[in-house]
């Protein structure tokens, strides 16, 4: 997939700056626009108040090996979170590109449980339907969910293979010499893994035959 | 102490040779376990991004099965993949911490007739080789001491954060003792810990492959022979991907990563084949490293 640079921003902006002028977008909500229980609603699912106590000192952003890739840093995220910038939040790259390395989650001098507050804010995005919808990224999540929904182990093969045809099943063929590299060392299986007793799966998870949760 | 053991889907599939070169070193240095019954998936990093009881309740119920497995007193787990060690040690702890995800997490084992009460603790093989079996112990067994071999140790993050069980979470040298106690030396770099991206080399090429590339520069910059790592993501993120990051980074990187677990199987004597060597893309080659004991007092 390719993100948006910098350079490609300000390439897109400069010969049309001049007839974006003339209609003038507000670029900021106003209060009465906003979700203002938001922050409240995020700080409750992801362990506890602190994320309303943010200093904004920027040491998540710092941390972060992916902030260069984010539309917002993870220090904006916590303020646009608090603000009530729902759509905003929730619209966002910043919440797929965690890949939970838990640095910001140890080094915030607030103690955040920052990769918690993007968790949350990845359920809310997929409940809400926010998320963009070819991203692998949670496309990804949602079909390991299915896997152990039904077999209550994942199998890696069959992860890929349904991530693919559901984003990009040309990316398959572009994966294809590097899957029979892993599968002659006998390292991509065939057999799907799973529990013997699927029953307590599914029991847990309360799965309906049938019906999908997603 | 007796321990049980809890594969993960990973150690199945790609990660292969970090389960066979666990079972070969464990049982070389006689250390006993049994693998957990029935276990299932943790659920890993995407569980929790659809329904977050849930996936405490899934990792949970590994947790209740350990606890019928074994009647009575602390039960150690080993987890070797960091994600499962992450996602267990989290269940455990925020079970312990938060009464709300207690209760919620037991209302949801109940209905498969299980329940947890809090006597499992999640173990990484990295602590449990260094901490419970010892360092001195494992020097004495080394056959081939590994003079002269630079190992740049791969920590990843979720063996060390957030908990920070054994270790530091942003400068850990629990692997680096161990690689000195093999006889190699190892490389001091600041990378250790630095993510690896992840699935993100699966779902956001551009984003993953220059995590990767970044460490493996690193590494062979600083003049390290062999990476070795204690995750399967990471080990399979750092090896299979050279090719196509030389390619598109007009790089050079060359560069063997192994499992940490493999290097002491091949300081203990024990062969290729009970490692999961050939598994590997890039075989690292160790013989001329590879000094019998005896030898080395007249080298």
């Amino acid at each position: 997939m390719q993100l948006p640079t910098q350079k490609s921003v300000q390439q897109d902006e400069a010969p049309q700056k001049i007839e974006k002028m003339k209609h003038v977008v507000r670029r900021i909500k106003f209060e009465s626009e906003l979700d203002l229980d938001f922050g409240e609603r995020v700080a409750e699912k992801a362990y506890g108040q602190k994320l309303l106590s943010c200093i904004q000192c920027g040491t998540c952003s710092a941390t972060c090996p992916l902030a260069h890739y984010m539309d917002y840093t993870p220090r904006k995220i916590i303020a646009m979170t608090r603000e009530g910038f729902k759509e905003e939040v929730l619209n966002s790259l910043t919440i797929w590109l965690c890949a939970s390395c838990y640095s910001c989650y140890v080094q915030c001098p607030r103690q955040i449980h920052i990769t918690d507050v993007m968790y949350a804010l990845k359920r809310e995005a997929i409940q809400l339907g926010f998320h963009p919808k070819r991203l692998p990224i949670p496309i990804l999540a949602q079909e390991f969910y299915k896997r152990v929904l039904k077999d209550g182990r994942n199998t890696e093969s069959w992860l890929l293979i349904s991530l693919y045809l559901r984003t990009n099943p040309f990316k398959m063929l572009k994966e294809s010499i590097l899957g029979l590299k892993l599968f002659l060392r006998g390292r991509l299986t065939i057999g799907k893994e799973h529990v013997k007793r699927r029953d307590q799966i599914h029991a847990i998870l309360e799965h309906k035959k049938g019906g999908q949760p997603l | 102490m007796k321990y049980l053991s809890y594969p993960g889907c990973s150690l199945r599939s790609t990660g292969r040779a970090y389960e066979e070169s666990i079972v070969a070193v464990f049982k070389a240095l006689e250390i006993e376990y049994e693998e957990l019954k029935d276990w299932n998936c943790c659920g890993a990093t995407s569980y929790v991004s659809i329904d977050e009881t849930d996936a405490f309740a899934l990792a949970a119920r590994n947790l209740a099965l350990a606890e019928l497995q074994v009647a009575e007193g602390t039960i150690n787990l080993i987890a070797p993949c960091s994600a499962c060690y992450l996602v267990l040690s989290k269940t455990e702890r925020y079970l312990e911490d938060y009464p709300d995800v207690r209760t919620n997490v037991n209302a949801k084992l109940d209905k498969a007739g299980l329940h947890y009460n809090g006597r499992v603790e999640v173990r990484h093989p990295l602590d449990v080789l260094v901490n419970d079996y010892g360092l001195e112990k494992i020097s004495k067994r080394v056959k081939y001491p590994l003079k002269g071999l630079k190992v740049a140790s791969y920590y990843g993050c979720q063996v060390v954060r957030p908990f920070a069980k054994f270790d530091h979470s942003h400068y850990p040298v629990t692997m680096d003792k161990l690689v000195q106690a093999l006889g190699a030396e190892p490389v001091d770099w600041p990378l250790k810990t630095r993510c690896c991206g992840g699935s993100l080399t699966g779902t956001t090429q551009e984003a993953g492959l220059r995590l990767n590339r970044l460490l493996l520069k690193e590494a062979q910059k600083r003049g390290a022979d062999i990476m070795l790592t204690c995750c399967p993501l990471c080990q399979h993120n750092l090896e299979c991907y050279q090719e196509r990051i030389n390619r598109i980074y007009q790089e050079e990187i060359d560069i063997p990563v192994a499992y940490f677990t493999q290097l002491i199987g091949v300081a203990l004597g024990l062969s290729e084949k009970e490692l999961g060597m050939q598994r590997l893309f890039k075989k690292p080659s160790l013989e001329k490293f590879m000094h019998p004991k005896g030898e080395m007092a007249h080298a």
